[in-house]
């Protein structure tokens, strides 16, 4: 090929690159920028320190205090749970079967085949369950239900990151003597701190953002629960449901709502940022 | 056998797969002396080295057959408990792998999960390891500093304090200077002399000059097989095996 062709070739890819980057950047930018002026009209202080008066659907006063309390309580309790569950089965993945072994290889498929299944399912399975069990929906139901879909999300995310691990690091462990499990607990995890972190952040957003899986699990109110077994209101319902009204006000409401919630991500990733780093002051690079 | 030893090897084969990394080595390793396993990279070195502690069992697709003897327990016997054999040999591998830790809970990482819990007495083991190592006048200042700011020099000596701290009887180099810089190689191959009053010591090299400077005594490998074996300074001198002279004069490598 001429130096000519080259170059022009090498100009044309480096166009294309760019052009995805700012696709994707300027995306981002049109999103907030779209919440945020449409939000303006309805965004008030009330919005954050009351709950909704004259009902989620056509009440224009008030706040979206029970979505926030519930969606935080929803996401903490099925972060919690899917950490209780991801953390066992990565170390068990890593240290406890060979890399190669079929029981590996298929729990990885299993996790990626959940990772996959669309989130009304994981809503509707849980509302069978619940229907079985005769269960009315509830705080509860919805943190197991968010619980199982933060799952695979959470557990593949650590089992990258420890997978990463060097085996002269893990040596170094067990040639002193240690136990798998110590060497799980004192050693892998400690390194591999910073990216266990990100994975329970990104598990969190996905459950804090989700509302198919609980429509029908977590149901929807207007006050804030005060025990696991009563319906909790979440962000992403009461977007859907104010921006289904036909007011204009209610709708203004939803991007209010919706601005909140990016808000609150944001909030939890610059949080966690802060933590990741002061944690990981012994982590080898 | 015309020394004392308590490690000894008796027709261990390993392989990988198909592939066979060790064939039938059977070797008695010299109690408190530093035995020298030279021979060109790929030759089995680590393995042989790696199936000593065990850490071959986390290898896929293992396969060991022989014995190891230490002490008189067959290390591969199914009732012997791995972190038992683990703990009577310090490794020190390639490239120094300090622990996710500060200096001090490195070397006390070891005795801590072997039941030392006291404070003091922690101090005091993390403090006469570090004088073994030769590393405490230049760490004593940090012991609570994350041990990855080390040089890699120091690192290293880290390591070998560390392994000390579980008080093995074996110290295993799987060539421990191989990242280190001309002068911190000096300067572990200076403790390693000096340990061996005290340990077996068993160094995995490829560089020949450092097998002159600190062999005791010799071991040849090729192509998994263990040619020759015997006092470093008669096998140097006088290697019996045509290919241990071919490897001693460069021919190959």
């Amino acid at each position: 090929m001429t130096l000519n062709k080259r170059k022009t070739e090498e100009r044309i890819f480096k166009f294309l690159m760019m052009a995805s980057t700012v696709i994707v950047t300027g995306s981002l930018l049109v999103i907030i920028g779209t919440i945020v002026v449409k939000s303006l009209p309805a965004l008030r202080l009330t919005m954050l320190t009351q709950t909704p008066k004259g009902g989620y659907y056509l009440g224009k006063e008030g706040g979206i205090l029970n979505a926030i309390v519930g969606s935080l309580y929803l996401a903490s309790g099925a972060t919690l749970l899917a950490v209780l569950v991801s953390l066992p089965i990565v170390l068990y993945l890593n240290l406890y079967t060979k890399k190669a072994s079929a029981l590996a290889t298929f729990t990885r498929f299993s996790l990626d085949v959940l990772w996959g299944i669309p989130s009304i399912v994981y809503g509707a399975f849980g509302f069978i369950v619940m229907m079985t069990l005769g269960l009315r929906a509830s705080l509860l139901a919805g943190i197991f239900i968010v619980g199982l879909l933060e799952l695979p999300i959470m557990a593949r995310a650590m089992d990258e990151v420890i997978r990463l691990i060097p085996q002269a690091l893990i040596d170094a462990s067990y040639s002193l003597g240690a136990t798998k499990l110590e060497t799980a607990l004192k050693v892998i995890v400690k390194q591999s701190l910073p990216g266990i972190l990100t994975a329970v952040l990104i598990a969190f957003g996905r459950g804090i953002g989700d509302a198919a899986s609980v429509i029908f699990t977590a149901g929807f109110t207007d006050s804030i629960p005060t025990s696991l077994l009563q319906p909790a209101a979440t962000l992403p319902l009461a977007i859907f449901y104010q921006l289904g009204s036909p007011l204009l006000e209610v709708q203004q409401r939803a991007y209010a709502s919706a601005a909140i919630l990016t808000l609150i991500i944001l909030a939890i990733s610059l949080i966690s940022r802060v933590l990741i780093k002061k944690f990981t002051r012994h982590t080898i690079r | 056998m015309d020394f004392p030893t308590h490690l000894r090897i008796q027709n261990l084969s390993v392989s990988y797969g198909d592939h066979l990394a060790l064939k039938d080595v059977s070797l008695d390793v010299p109690d408190k002396k530093i035995t020298v396993i030279i021979g060109p990279s790929g030759c089995g070195k680590t393995t042989l080295l790696k199936s000593l502690n065990r850490l071959l069992d986390s290898v896929d697709g293992v396969k060991i057959r022989g014995n190891i003897f230490v002490d008189d327990e067959d290390i591969y016997d199914p009732r012997v408990e791995v972190t038992h054999i683990r703990k009577k040999m310090g490794l020190l591998s390639q490239k120094p792998q300090v622990l996710p830790m500060s200096v001090f809970d490195n070397i006390a990482y070891g005795p801590k999960i072997h039941g030392t819990s006291d404070r003091k007495k922690l101090s005091r083991i993390v403090e006469r390891e570090l004088r073994a190592a030769g590393l405490w006048d230049e760490v004593k200042d940090r012991l609570h500093e994350p041990a990855s700011q080390l040089s890699v020099g120091q690192q290293q000596r880290l390591c070998l304090a560390r392994g000390l701290a579980v008080e093995p009887e074996i110290i295993l180099g799987d060539e421990p200077t191989s990242a280190l810089d001309p002068q911190s190689s000096r300067i572990v191959e200076q403790r390693l002399i000096e340990l061996k009053s005290d340990y077996t010591v068993i160094v995995v090299t490829h560089i020949l000059r450092q097998g002159r400077r600190i062999a005791d005594y010799l071991a040849f490998l090729y192509l998994g097989e263990l040619v020759e074996h015997g006092p470093a300074e008669e096998v140097f001198a006088h290697p019996k095996d045509p290919r241990t002279r071919a490897y001693l004069t460069g021919e190959i490598s």
